[in-house]
């Protein structure tokens, strides 16, 4: 394994300084939407601890819960009932704190903004000074590969890069924790390999911990150092895999027997979720 | 180009010289009466050439012909100086300026509104059908109170005017900012409150910009309302300047080339203004970029 995960692991209430950090600590955590006719357990007993460093993949088919169990951590959503914690706090407080960057399905960029202005959004609201504001942009849009696009207004960009721009505008505050919606959703597949190994990159140089939705299996092996595989209605976790590929990963490392056999574990673990529905 | 340009103006034309032709056909026919009483008054015999010449150049035409409307507009433009009251220009910017002011105040008036609107739960309540009542009310029966009043309380001229005008102006743009703020894309509003920006910053980095071009829809309807405003609040005040007073004096002396002329003027200035409204539309949002 390449990251540091063999350390004494001490239940929830030690907080030894040493161990990896816990970001997001998740406990018996339900959510029960109340709709009209009958309400909708859209997550039901969730269990989660994701570590400083993790890169977890959240994957299930559509409507197993999963983009609702991302809105929890980054409090856009309120569970029914458990816990939850992010950063060793109540999620309203680490939102307030600004603890993370959320990329959205969409790349939700305000189109009366240039690209860099979009990207400095974040930084403007938190009071940043102006040259600081551009010297960050600066940084973040080299780090996507937008070096020369500042001055751009979004709908002269691919939709590609509109995406590249929002995951810089959520990067640029620096926060320690990335929350991405499927992200790459919309995009051809070729776009979204790119996107991929850009991503992993990013990942594995900045050390920031992710939390990545998806329903693509290849991409979540991929990116992750930890798959949770979930299962619709009600939204449970049904299996936690390790994805214990190199940190630095390449997109010829897919064609390896060990990303190969992850894979299937995960096709596994969804199939299984399916029989479970019907 | 020849073709081409052709096919782009000549609808434009074609439609113009129709109502060239329906104009001076109306004219003929609606002066007709007047005009054969007059030359059998002579006693004299006429024939239909002189029948047509009459009816194109009476003096107190029932309609006017567009030449002797356009004689007249030049000349009241061009004969005397700018701050004559016999000065069709001098008229059209004292009306322009009641106009004006009442849509700077209808669009502070009605910003205000929509802003409370948006944010107060109660207010929307409370203050929309107040809002949709008042326009309810025609403007003419509303106009004489609102100067007798401002007049007892020792106001005359243009703030009786530039109020009248603000109480048509207000009402688009309340209706149209009040959707537009309320037309944020709900993505972006999850944004912001991962960034958890406050009240005032959602509002003038994403709700404002975002409902600019609702706003600007309304203001193009607002800025000509401003000007049926204020011609309609010259007539109840009595002035003696102003489109209004200029169409209150010529139907008091029958002077219908000088109440077309006035109504062509009022159009021209309703053109000028919606026309400021858009290029003040270019302006902002070309800059921003969110028009293609």
């Amino acid at each position: 394994m390449g990251k540091s995960v063999a350390l004494p692991v001490t239940e929830p209430p030690a907080t030894t300084a040493a161990e990896p950090r816990s970001i997001v600590d998740i406990r018996n955590l339900s959510l029960v939407f109340a709709a009209a006719d009958k309400p909708v357990t859209a997550l039901d007993g969730i269990t989660l601890k994701i570590r400083a460093g993790d890169f977890v993949s959240l994957i299930g088919p559509s409507g197993c819960g999963k983009t609702t169990l991302l809105r929890v951590i980054a409090d856009l959503e309120q569970p029914t009932s458990g816990d939850i914690t992010v950063n060793g706090l109540q999620p309203e407080m680490a939102r307030r704190k600004r603890a993370y960057g959320y990329v959205f399905q969409a790349p939700a960029l305000y189109p009366w903004r240039t690209v860099e202005r979009n990207v400095t959004l974040p930084l403007e609201i938190m009071g940043i000074d102006k040259a600081e504001r551009q010297r960050r942009a600066t940084v973040q849009l080299s780090l996507v590969g937008l070096s020369g696009f500042e001055k751009k207004f979004p709908w002269q960009l691919s939709g590609g890069m509109q995406q590249r721009v929002s995951i810089a505008r959520a990067l640029a505050f620096e926060p320690g924790l990335l929350l991405m919606d499927e992200p790459f959703g919309a995009l051809d597949e070729i776009t979204r390999d790119h996107l991929n190994s850009q991503l992993s990159k990013l990942w594995a140089t900045t050390g920031k911990t992710c939390v990545f939705v998806t329903h693509s299996i290849s991409e979540a092996v991929f990116l992750s150092t930890r798959i949770v595989v979930m299962s619709p209605r009600p939204g449970r976790i049904l299996d936690i895999i390790d994805c214990d590929l190199p940190r630095e990963r390449t997109l010829e490392m897919r064609e390896s027997r060990q990303f190969q056999d992850i894979a299937a574990r995960v096709r596994h673990g969804l199939a299984e979720g399916h029989s479970y529905d019907d | 180009m020849t073709t081409s340009g052709l096919r782009a103006k000549g609808p434009i034309l074609i439609v113009g010289l129709v109502i060239l032709v329906l104009w001076y056909a109306g004219a003929l026919g609606l002066n007709a009466p007047q005009s054969i009483e007059a030359l059998n008054r002579t006693g004299n015999a006429w024939t239909t050439q002189d029948l047509v010449v009459r009816t194109m150049t009476m003096k107190r035409p029932v309609l006017p012909t567009p030449d002797q409307v356009l004689n007249d507009f030049c000349q009241s433009l061009f004969s005397y100086p700018l701050t004559s009251v016999r000065n069709l220009a001098y008229h059209a910017a004292v009306t322009a300026s009641s106009a004006l002011s009442g849509f700077v105040l209808g669009l502070l008036l009605g910003t205000l509104l929509a802003v409370g609107i948006v944010h107060v739960k109660t207010l929307d309540s409370s203050l929309m059908p107040w809002v949709i009542i008042s326009q309810t009310v025609p403007i003419l029966a509303i106009a004489p109170m609102v100067v007798v009043i401002f007049g007892n309380l020792g106001f005359t001229g243009l703030a009786p005017k530039a109020v009248i005008s603000m109480y048509l102006c207000f009402f688009p743009i309340t209706i149209g900012l009040v959707k537009g703020l309320r037309s944020t894309d709900p993505l972006a509003q999850d944004l912001m409150r991962t960034y958890s920006a406050s009240t005032a910053q959602v509002f003038w980095l994403l709700r404002l910009p975002s409902s600019l071009p609702y706003l600007f829809a309304s203001i193009k309807v607002a800025i000509a309302i401003s000007l049926i405003g204020a011609i309609v609040a010259e007539l109840p005040t009595g002035g003696t300047a102003g489109l209004g007073a200029r169409l209150l004096s010529g139907s008091y002396y029958g002077q219908t080339i000088q109440i077309w002329s006035t109504l062509v003027m009022s159009a021209f200035l309703g053109l000028a203004l919606v026309g400021l409204a858009g290029l003040s539309e270019r302006l902002v949002l070309g800059r921003a970029g969110s028009k293609r």
